[in-house]
Order: C-alpha cells, then sequence, then structure tokens
C-alpha cells in the first residue's frame, strides 16, 4: 500500500521533511511498548503509538520501520523530529485514536506484523 | 550540475591532474624484433588487437600493426621479421606527463595508443588510450565521489576485503544511566556501523534490537555501562558491562512479560519484561552473568550466515 493512501485515510499531517507519498508499506503495528514493537514489528512497515518520546524514534530505527504515525493529535517536540529526520524515518500525526487508526487501515487492506511468539 | 561549464572545467582538470601512469594499462604485450611476420598474424588475432609495440630488453625499437602486416602479404614480404618491417619512428609519452598531454597527442597524431615509457630507463611500461583515458578519468571520479558520499553510500563489505587470519573490527560504547533522552544512541550508532561494513540489513537489524533492549536496561537500572561489539567474518558479538544492582533471578527475568521497573521507565515505553525475552529472541546465543549488587555482563552472539 502506498503511503499517500495511508496519509489520506488517517488524515494525517506530515511532520518531516522527508515524506515520500509513493513509499510502500507492507504492514502495520501499533503499541505504545516499544518491546512489543521490537518483538513483532516488521521492516518496511508503518508503527502507530501514543508513545511521545525520542524512543519511539529509536525503536522505529533499529527495527527498520519506515513511518511512524503518532495517534490522538500527539505533536513530537522538533528534536524527536529532527532525529526522525537524520535516521530516514518519515513522522505523520493524526487526529484518531489509536482504535480508529487501526481499523481504519486494516479496512483498507493494511495487514499487521505477526503476532508476538517466542517459539519462532 | 546545473551548470555545465563548471563540470567540464572539473574533468578538464583532472585531466591536467592525473599523469599518464594513472591511467594507462599495464597489461599489455610486446613483441621481440626478431618476431617473425607470419607469427605476428597470431598475436593479434589471438590478443584481438591492431598493433603492438616491438621491444627488446625492455627497451621500444619499434611499433607494428596490421596495416604493415597487409603491405607485406600484398608484397609476399611474410618470410621477413618484424624488425625489418616495423614503424621506428614511434611517438611516445611518458609515465610521469600529465594526462593532458596524451589527450593532445591523440588529436595530433590520429592514433589511438601510444606507448609508455619510463623517464629514468626508457623502459616500456604501458600503453595508453583513449578508453584508458576516459577509464582514468571516470575512476578519479568514482573516488572523489566515494570520497565525498562514503558516509551516506557504502555497500562495499569491509571486513570481505581485509586480509588476515582471523579479523574482528572492535566499536565501543560508552552508556549513560538513568538519561532516557539519550537512551538508544549507543545502538544507533551501531546499526549505521555495522550498515558501514557492509552487514545485510538483517543481522544488522537483529544486533541492533537485542543491543538497544540491554542498552535501554543499562539507562534504566545502573548508573553507566560498556558496551562492546566485536565483528568478525563468521559472527557478530555484542557485550554489555554494567556496575548496577544486578539480577536477583535471572531465569524469572527471562519470563515474557516479568518486570521490576519504575514507573518512569514504563511511562517511556519499556519495563513491560520484554526486554531479555527479546534478547534471546533475535541472538544466536545469549548468556547473563549477574551478581547482585556487583553488575551484569551480557553476551550476544549473532551468527552471520543466516
Amino acid at each position: 500500500m502506498k503511503l499517500k493512501e495511508i496519509k489520506e485515510v488517517l488524515e494525517a499531517d506530515v511532520l518531516t521533511d522527508n515524506y515520500d507519498p509513493e513509499m510502500e508499506i507492507a504492514l502495520g503495528c501499533s503499541s505504545d511498548l516499544m518491546s512489543d514493537i521490537l518483538a513483532f514489528g516488521k521492516p518496511d512497515s508503518i508503527l502507530l503509538t501514543s508513545l511521545n518520546n525520542i524512543q519511539a524514534i529509536n525503536t522505529a530505527n533499529v527495527a527498520d520501520i519506515k513511518v511512524v504515525c503518532f495517534v490522538q493529535s500527539k505533536i513530537p517536540n522538533e528534536m524527536i523530529i529532527k532525529l526522525a529526520e537524520r535516521d530516514d524515518i518519515i513522522v505523520l500525526s493524526t487526529k484518531l485514536t489509536m482504535f480508529v487508526s487501526c481499523g481504519k487501515l486494516y479496512s483498507i487492506g493494511l495487514e499487521g506484523c505477526s503476532y508476538l511468539t517466542f517459539e519462532e | 550540475m546545473d551548470n555545465p561549464t563548471k563540470d567540464t572545467s572539473k574533468t578538464q582538470e583532472l585531466t591536467y591532474e592525473l599523469r599518464v601512469k594513472d591511467a594507462m594499462d599495464v597489461n599489455f604485450i610486446t613483441i621481440e624484433s626478431s618476431t617473425s611476420m607470419k607469427s605476428l598474424r597470431e598475436i593479434l588475432r589471438k590478443k584481438r588487437i591492431l598493433g603492438v609495440p616491438v621491444a627488446d630488453n625492455g627497451q621500444l625499437v619499434g611499433i607494428i600493426s596490421i596495416e604493415d602486416y597487409v603491405e607485406c602479404m600484398e608484397n609476399g614480404n611474410l618470410d621477413e621479421i618484424v624488425g625489418n618491417v616495423m614503424t621506428k619512428n614511434v611517438i611516445t609519452i611518458f609515465s610521469d606527463e600529465p594526462l593532458i598531454n596524451a589527450v593532445r597527442n591523440f588529436d595530433k597524431y590520429h592514433f589511438t595508443r601510444f606507448p609508455v615509457l619510463e623517464r629514468e630507463n626508457g623502459k616500456i611500461v604501458g600503453m595508453v588510450s583513449k578508453i584508458d583515458t576516459i577509464k582514468g578519468i571516470l575512476k578519479k571520479l568514482e573516488i572523489a565521489y566515494d570520497d565525498k558520499h562514503l558516509n551516506k553510500f557504502s555497500t562495499r563489505s569491509l571486513i570481505n576485503d581485509l586480509i588476515a587470519d582471523k579479523i574482528c573490527i572492535e566499536l565501543k560504547y560508552d552508556v549513560e544511566g538513568g538519561n532516557f533522552e539519550k537512551a538508544g544512541n549507543a545502538s544507533t550508532r551501531l546499526k549505521k556501523s555495522l550498515k558501514k561494513l557492509g552487514l545485510s540489513s538483517s543481522i544488522t537489524r537483529r544486533v541492533t534490537i537485542s543491543t538497544y533492549e540491554a542498552e535501554i536496561n543499562i539507562v534504566s537500572y545502573t548508573e553507566k555501562g560498556v558496551i562492546t561489539a566485536r565483528v568478525y567474518s563468521d559472527k557478530i558479538t555484542v557485550n554489555l558491562e554494567d556496575k548496577g544492582p544486578g539480577i536477583e533471578d535471572v531465569d524469572k527475568a527471562m519470563t515474557p512479560g516479568y518486570s521490576n521497573a519504575p514507573g518512569w521507565v514504563r511511562e517511556l515505553g519499556f519495563g513491560a519484561g520484554m526486554g531479555l525475552p527479546n534478547m534471546k529472541k533475535f541472538s544466536d546465543e545469549m548468556t547473563v552473568n549477574s551478581v547482585v549488587g556487583k553488575g551484569t555482563t551480557l553476551n550476544l552472539v549473532f551468527y552471520l550466515n543466516e
């Protein structure tokens, strides 16, 4: 799915200067627990979170997640935006809640990253 | 790019900067003047060349081409030796001359290749053609480009290019405890370095996710720690040491969901009891040595042949 479709359905604002509307997003994941994202997040996916701090960007960075979307009108500070731009991560922000954001994306066909398992 | 005049002058500049020896072809062949014209044909055919320099004991004595051969054939002189047929007055160039002189010679004499001589002893050391000149300039541009963009693009696998019986590249990072703003700094810098070393994104991801979890633990529970990553040709090891309070029950800490993280750590998106299980999941081997009141040492191993 193209990032511009995701941006449209989430009615999201772009906060970084590296927005690429044609970027292909394979999967989605959402949590405020970064360890969960590290455990089951997949490369080239979008992360939805309401965790508004620098660790959301660091988590995306080490897990090769390309886009972070802050839900429920969370706007990260300038330092977080700069870090994201440096690490080539696109940051979006939506007014929608986590539940509605995930539901909307799922309904237009964005699959979730796999369930958390430790048997893998 | 928006100034073509500037770009042209840069290329011209390079032809002055580069020496003939920087561009010349050193994989050339010579033949001796005593070679028969009959065998010349076979040499030119095998090497797919139109002419060849004639040298006796390394000293250039002439040049002979396919045209000379054809002329000999027409005159029925194929029993001659090369030395009697070759052009003796050869235009040459010295290896230490600027490449621009070779470019000028191509224009002036309309020859496609020139023998290159060493100035000190006059011995032939290479051949230079228009193609060699272009290749030399491109190579120089590539090096300049690489130097400029090394930080952004490096796909070369450094570790594979090094030659030794055993190779180990050590990367050390200091971690400041309690400073959540800086947490992740070591892991993200490690990630950049692993990428620069040309390691695949999947192994880089596994190593940095595990290191990041461990770094968060150091920041959350201790005053300071040291992360040492060692890159070998077949594996990566990460050693994390801190002088923190230690883990009372390692087995319990390994249980997904078990946590005794303070509230502030949880507020920051961690401390949900997934740290050690995540490290175990993404690494191939993990050992934890912890002494309560002394500190914790964590060793992670990742094999490169995934």
